[in-house]
């Protein structure tokens, strides 16, 4: 009897449901929590509602919006683990061990850089990119709807799995790219590797789907008149992610595949022995972890270049060196991923190689930073949140990129290489230059989606506390790492003399999480407050068509398809006062919402559960499940449907009524 | 309150806080910017050399966005330009394309020229004869084998002073890296290869090493010391390894290399010649 539960529930048992109390904890706070939730929508009757109108949705403006929501709570999440990790390394000094075990601090640092960079950075930049995008290029809508929905749910399972590993099993103890033969059987037997594994393979290939996704999107989907050097900075950065995207990430996917055939059928790609060899997963892992860097925070760079434009009242400077600067970030970043790893040994002429072209990335973001601040010259400069974020983006990228020109020379990074120098370097280029970037235009384009403004005070505030908190809590590990501490440590001896430091960081991440506390506050207090800062169409005096629409947007996005006749098309039709035609309203047809994407999804995710605990017929039911799935919805025809010219009259004439009325 | 007083008072916390990060820094020692070793101390120039040559670029960037914010803020009342159509300057982009062009060649001749200089496989001139140290990272622990000494050692590394130190590493588990930051920069450890670092003490005194990269739960706790004397200490201290009872064997090393964690010195009186080959070629052959 037993044999047989073993057999179907494969290395799944009772004792895979964590003990430890804090564990513990956070997994009965996070299922009381989705409980919660289920509660809440039966009582409330919204599981139609949320049926009808988000889980089966192909809008992409929809879909934005739950990209959103997940990286707003993995944000909760990763942040959690970082004051985690905080705590422990201000208590955890000589005789004192501090508030969590080796073993979970390990997990807690490997969970918080996965999610970090999987869940919330890729989720806001997908989630901005769906809500902006399209229309900014004058479309209605992604080239792939239907696709597009399919890649959100397969995020979002990678989302679920990651978390799963707090409930039932424990998460990876090799750090967020589980270098092997640490990750290896031999070193990390449990599931965590595996889950690992799993929620970055769904996740990835969602992403790599909706590379294609955008770079079919741009390339095909502009309205009449909007050549590529017409476009918004926005789609430029854009279509450079997307191209790194779609090159980038297969690596992933191959190297995560071997890796768990290393694993789960002892086969020799990475492991110590058996003529493995680690080093080549190294190098795997990096060709495709350097262009994520640049992955991230390119879109950013497309944010800033916005809303630096938007808020001078100025045209943005340099078009051209911009587009070139993409680009050419875009090449090397392809070209410089041994930068990770000087320190392998080899030999001097590679690292100088290697060296090299990694300081050459500095030119074009200094061209960006250059261009940005010639923006503002001789402008009229609306210090809005947007703006606050992108001084304070200016000065910490600024000094994180002087970090990264110190450690791209390979002897200065033997050094410092693995300390938590590195680490605050990093954070430096991640937090100010992507996460800032995000947070500037989740505020600008907050009223863009629903209608009213995000508290500006609450938003400055936030944003005040960010930039101190980033001061105080990355500082010190600056001065640590030079003093020879390296990163991930549990643990250190009293006489060092760190610890006065660690505290330091720790008040830091408070500060940090004040400012999470205001952006959690501002959201609430701004829908709250939602009737007083209702906007109608374009409250920060915009340049780009995603403005050009009503506020907010209808499903079609634009009732009458623009035409363009240069840049900033929206604010050339401000300056033009002639008054416009009026419109001639024709058919439209958008895509019928569909729930075959969330089940495609359910069935990757039964797929990788089964794959984590070797529960093979579920492996089998995952993968058969999806295949079908997707074999039925390709033979059906009827995946749109059409708005009558007589409707969308209609809808246009509420939304106008609307505008008057705001 | 005088305006006098209300400086003094509000300068009193300033003062107060450079005090304590002065007695700080007094106390402790920055081991990167506080070499001990001649490897560690070009590196430590060649970080200053790089500050000094990205302030060319920090100085302009920092400057220009406060001047900038500042007067061309929208409610700064004063008359200044406003050119909402002006949107490109052929001169101004070469400059920002150009000079950073220039500094980071100039930063390339030196990355180039420093990757060589200072490759940790490169073997170190002096005048005194180079001694060989053979390191084995364990979890969670270093083994350090003296093949000309026939000795061997766990978490504590010692050589005379301006005698360049040949290491030779590997690793018996998983990645590490091998880092003493008051001497030189760090190398990798792996399973089956075997890694170099060249590494000469000029000052006399005790060095925190640790592994700077994660191997597991003993991670935390895998450092070691390394300390540099005059020759006829180190000589003294490899006769007093060598009164030890406990030789380094097969036997002895597979207890040895079971994982333990934050392990104490030990000391081990003879080596077995070629247990670090071995270490290493072990690898090479098919698993049993």
């Amino acid at each position: 009897m037993i044999g047989l539960f073993a057999g179907v529930l494969g290395k799944l048992t009772l004792q895979s449901f964590p003990k430890d109390p804090i564990t513990a904890g956070a997994a009965v706070g996070m299922v009381g929590l989705v409980f919660l939730v289920f509660l809440l929508l039966t009582f409330t009757k919204r599981w139609k509602w949320l049926y009808r109108e988000w889980l089966t949705t192909t809008d992409h403006k929809k879909i934005g919006v739950m990209y959103l929501i997940v990286a707003g709570l993995m944000l909760l999440r990763g942040g959690s683990d970082a004051l985690m990790l905080r705590a422990q390394q201000a208590t955890s000094v000589g005789n004192s061990h501090g508030v969590i075990s080796s073993d979970m601090f390990q997990q807690v640092f490997s969970a918080h850089g996965t999610i970090m960079i999987f869940f919330v950075g890729m989720g806001f930049m997908f989630g901005l990119i769906n809500l902006v995008l399209p229309q900014q290029l004058g479309s209605r809508d992604v080239a792939f709807p239907f696709l597009n929905a399919v890649t959100f749910w397969l995020f979002a399972s990678g989302m679920l799995l990651i978390n799963m590993s707090l409930v039932v099993g424990a998460f990876s103890a090799a750090g967020w790219l589980a270098y092997p033969p640490l990750s290896e059987l031999q070193f990390s037997p449990g599931v965590g590797v595996d889950y690992w594994i799993w929620s970055l393979q769904i996740a990835g290939i969602g992403s790599l789907l909706a590379g294609v996704n955008f770079l079919v999107t741009i390339l095909k989907m502009r309205c009449t008149g909007m050549t590529l050097m017409r476009m918004p900075m926005f789609c430029w950065s854009v279509l450079g992610t997307m191209s790194l995207v779609v090159f980038a990430f297969p690596i992933l996917t191959v190297t995560l595949t071997l890796l768990y055939l290393d694993r789960t059928l002892g086969m020799h790609f990475f492991t110590a022995g058996g003529g493995g060899n680690a080093m080549m997963y190294v190098n795997l892992i990096w060709a495709w972890g350097h262009p994520e860097v640049y992955i991230l925070v390119l879109p950013a760079f497309g944010i800033f270049s916005e809303i630096v434009a938007t808020f001078s009242r100025k045209r943005l400077f340099g078009y051209t060196s911009m587009v070139w600067a993409i680009w050419a970030i875009v090449a090397l970043s392809f070209t410089v991923w041994l930068h990770h790893f000087f320190t392998m040994g080899a030999g001097a002429d590679v690292n100088a190689f290697f060296g090299i072209m990694t300081m050459f990335i500095a030119i074009p973001t200094g061209v960006k930073i250059f261009n940005w601040l010639f923006t503002m010259y001789r402008g009229r400069i609306w210090f809005a949140s947007p703006m606050i974020w992108f001084m304070g983006f200016v000065f910490l990228f600024t000094m994180g990129g002087v970090a990264g020109v110190l450690m791209a020379v390979p002897a200065i990074d033997f050094q410092v290489h693995n300390s938590l120098f590195l680490v605050a370097h990093f954070h430096t280029m991640i937090v100010s230059g992507v996460l800032f970037g995000y947070f500037a235009g989740l505020t600008y384009w907050f009223p863009k989606v629903f209608g009213f403004k995000l508290n500006e005070r609450l938003g400055k505030y936030a944003a005040r506390c960010w930039i101190l908190g980033f001061v105080l809590a990355f500082a010190p590990l600056y001065i640590l790492g030079l003093m020879g501490a390296t990163r991930r440590l549990d643990h250190y001896s009293a006489n060092l003399g760190w610890q006065p430091l660690f505290i330091i960081a720790g008040i830091g991440a408070l500060i940090i999480a004040a400012g999470v506390g205001f952006q959690i506050l501002q959201l609430v207090y701004s829908i709250w407050k939602r009737k007083e800062t209702q906007v109608a169409g374009d409250p920060w005096n915009a340049r780009t068509l995603e403005w050009a629409t009503s506020t907010p947007t209808p499903i079609y996005n634009f009732a009458v398809v623009p035409e363009v006749h240069g840049r900033d098309a929206f604010w050339e039709a401000k300056q033009d006062k002639t008054e416009p035609d009026t419109p001639r309203y024709t058919a439209i047809r958008v895509p019928k919402n569909t729930p075959v994407p969330i089940i495609i999804a359910g069935f990757a995710f039964a797929l990788s559960f089964g794959m984590v605990w070797h529960i093979w017929w579920l492996v089998v039911v995952g993968l058969l499940g999806a295949v079908v799935t997707i074999i039925i919805r390709t033979t059906s025809d009827d995946t749109e449907r059409t708005i009558t010219a007589a409707q969308v009259e209609k809808i246009e004439a509420e939304l106008a009524a609307r505008r008057q009325f705001a | 309150m005088s305006k006098k007083s209300r400086a003094l008072i509000l300068a009193l916390p300033g003062v107060a806080i450079l005090l304590t990060v002065v007695w700080y820094f007094h106390r402790h020692t920055i081991a990167v910017l506080q070499p001990a070793g001649q490897i560690a101390q070009k590196e430590r120039n060649l970080i200053i050399f790089a500050l000094l040559l990205s302030v060319l670029v920090v100085v302009p960037v920092f400057t220009m966005a406060i001047t900038i914010a500042w007067k061309y803020r929208e409610n700064n009342h004063k008359t200044k330009k406003y050119s909402p159509d002006w949107d490109h300057s052929r001169l101004f982009e070469s400059i920002w394309w150009g000079v950073p062009l220039v500094i980071i060649l100039v930063l390339s001749v030196v990355t180039w020229r420093s990757s060589h200089a200072l490759d940790p496989y490169k073997t170190l001139a002096s005048t005194n004869k180079p001694i060989t140290i053979q390191v084995v990272a364990l979890n969670w622990k270093w083994l350090f084998i003296y093949p000309e000494q026939n000795i061997a050692s766990v978490n504590q590394v010692q050589f005379p002073v301006n005698t360049p130190v040949n290491f030779d590493i590997t690793s018996d588990t998983v990645m590490n890296s091998f880092w003493v930051p008051s001497l030189g920069g760090q190398i990798y450890a792996m399973p089956g290869m075997m890694t170099q670092l060249h590494l000469m003490a000029d000052k006399a005194g005790s060095y925190r090493g640790s592994s700077a990269n994660i191997s597991g739960v003993g991670f935390a706790g895998m450092t070691f010391v390394a300390k540099a004397g005059s020759s006829s200490d180190f000589n003294n201290w490899v006769q007093s390894v060598k009164q030890g009872s406990q030789p380094l064997n097969q036997s002895t090393y597979k207890q040895l290399a079971k994982p333990s964690e934050n392990n104490s010195v030990v000391y081990y009186s003879s080596e077995q010649p070629g247990l670090f080959d071995t270490t290493i070629m072990k690898y090479m052959e098919p698993t049993q």
